[in-house]
Formats: structure tokens, C-alpha cells, sequence
């Protein structure tokens, strides 16, 4: 029994949005640290995070989130998070992630929030 | 504790295999779900279980390399709270001994994990552990049927 995490990329103009959707544990955060990092090399500095297909996470997935937020920082890039479901949200909360990642209740709101001001 | 019983109890034993903590998640869902709990609160007690699943996989280093749950539903005539507890036969640990996690420091550390137990006590009404060295190591993790539930009486439900 294997929960996998499929992970799309929808790269636009000056940011990307990363897609999930299945189990953020430990080799799906990976999956999504791969994916993040690639993103990153390709020179893309903002990151959304779409968690909209994602319905289960455990702590070593976001241990990896929190990786990926901490290289954001490192290259002064942003990373934001949108369509969490309510207990994900309330974990990110008790972990502390919003004080160093956006938290957007939706994709478009993400964007807004996220895009550099032309 | 005058009155309330077990309506309902399952009986789990896990192998310690990789995403085994999500069979143990669905379990947990049904019993909630028999409950009659909020999806959100079902949601919490399913993410509590995987860490707590997760945290005797990776730390309890127990020779059988087996977690033994229960699952019981107690109240009076209805059902008004699920306990759930999380046995291994490993090393154990001294609770008060582990520090609380932050989010600060551990941007900076090279081990970001040990999150499991902050996660849990934040998402469940009530957790109690009991461990000690070589003793093993049982998590008690509570939740009451509403966030509007009589808190004197989920406590009276307690061990």
C-alpha cells in the first residue's frame, strides 16, 4: 500500500504554481522539493504551492515544505501556499509556517498576493 | 467517571511498514464518522493518528516492530467522545524531556522533523503519554464528538 503524490507545474510569467494532489509524506515532499528546486534553477523566485488536491500530510512532508522555505528565503524569493484544507491550515498554524510563507485561501487571491507589482 | 461506557472499540495491531499510518487514519475516520463528528474535527483526529503512528515508527526502535491501537467510542447513551491510543514496546522517552519544537530555530537546524507530538496536542482535546525508558511508550489522544461538547464531561471520560 503506497500513497503517491502527483505533483504539475503551470509556470507563468515571473512565478510558477506547483500542483498536488495525493500524500504529502516523505517522498512526496521530496517529489515537491525536486519539482521546487528545479523551478528555482530555472530562475523562478516565487512559488505557489496549490494545495487543493492534497487532503492528507504528515510532519516529514512539511519538514520538507519547511526546507524549500527555508532556500525561498536564502535566494530573498516567496513561496506561498493556497487552497489548504482547514486542518492543514490549523497544522501550518500550530507549526508556525505562516510567520515565513503566505497563506492564501485561494489560487487567485495567491496570485494577487504573490505577483510583483509591475 | 459515572455512567459512561464503551459503545464502541476496535482493536488494531499495525506493522511497521511504510504509509501503514494511513490504514490506521481510516479507521480512525470510520469510528468518527459513527460518531456523527464535523468532517473538520474527523480531518484532525485522522492527521493526529498518522503522527502518532509516524512518531512510534520512527523513534520507538520496538523488537516486534509493531504499534497496538484502540479505537473506543465512550458516552452515556450517545456517543460523545473517541479515544484513541497508540502502544509500542520500544526504548521509550522521557515526555517532558523533549523540546518544543520552533519553527525559527528549525529553518536554521539541519533536522527540521520532530514536529509529531506538538502536532497532535494541537489538533486533539486531550493527550496523555506514558512512557519510560525501555518500557515503551503509549500515547492517549482524545477528541470530543463538537467543539461545543460539556468539557467537564469529556474530562470525566478520561482515564
Amino acid at each position: 500500500m503506497t500513497e503517491s503524490l502527483r505533483v504539475t507545474v503551470d509556470r507563468q510569467d515571473g512565478f510558477a504554481i506547483v500542483y498536488t494532489e495525493g500524500y504529502i509524506n516523505n517522498q512526496g515532499g521530496e517529489e515537491i522539493a525536486r519539482v521546487a528546486y528545479q523551478l528555482i534553477d530555472e530562475g523562478r523566485k516565487i512559488l505557489l504551492l496549490n494545495l487543493n488536491g492534497t487532503k492528507i500530510v504528515n510532519s516529514i512532508g512539511i519538514s520538507i515544505l519547511i526546507e524549500i522555505i527555508e532556500k525561498m528565503i536564502e535566494i530573498d524569493g516567496k513561496l506561498g501556499f493556497c487552497s489548504l484544507t482547514p486542518t492543514i491550515a490549523k497544522t501550518f498554524e500550530i507549526m508556525g509556517l505562516s510567520q515565513y510563507a503566505q497563506i492564501f485561501p485561494d489560487e487567485t487571491l495567491a496570485i494577487a498576493g504573490l505577483r510583483p507589482s509591475a | 467517571m459515572t455512567g459512561n461506557a464503551v459503545l464502541r472499540e476496535v482493536t488494531l495491531t499495525l506493522p511497521m511498514l511504510p504509509d501503514m499510518e494511513v490504514a490506521a487514519s481510516k479507521t480512525a475516520t470510520a469510528m468518527a464518522e459513527y460518531m456523527q463528528m464535523t468532517p473538520d474535527r474527523i480531518d484532525e483526529v485522522r492527521m493526529a493518528v498518522i503522527e502518532a503512528c509516524i512518531n512510534a515508527f520512527e523513534h520507538s526502535h520496538a523488537p516486534d516492530r509493531k504499534v497496538y491501537m484502540t479505537f473506543e467510542v465512550l458516552g452515556k447513551v450517545e456517543p460523545e467522545l473517541l479515544r484513541i491510543s497508540v502502544r509500542d514496546t520500544g526504548i521509550g522517552f522521557v515526555a517532558g524531556g523533549v523540546e518544543k519544537p520552533r519553527i525559527a530555530s528549525k529553518l536554521k537546524a539541519e533536522n527540521k522533523r520532530g514536529w509529531g507530538l506538538e502536532i497532535i496536542q494541537g489538533l486533539m482535546d486531550s493527550v496523555e503519554i506514558d512512557s519510560s525508558a525501555g518500557g515503551g511508550t503509549t500515547v492517549v489522544m482524545s477528541k470530543r464528538r463538537s467543539a461545543g461538547a460539556d468539557s467537564r464531561e469529556a474530562g470525566e471520560l478520561r482515564r
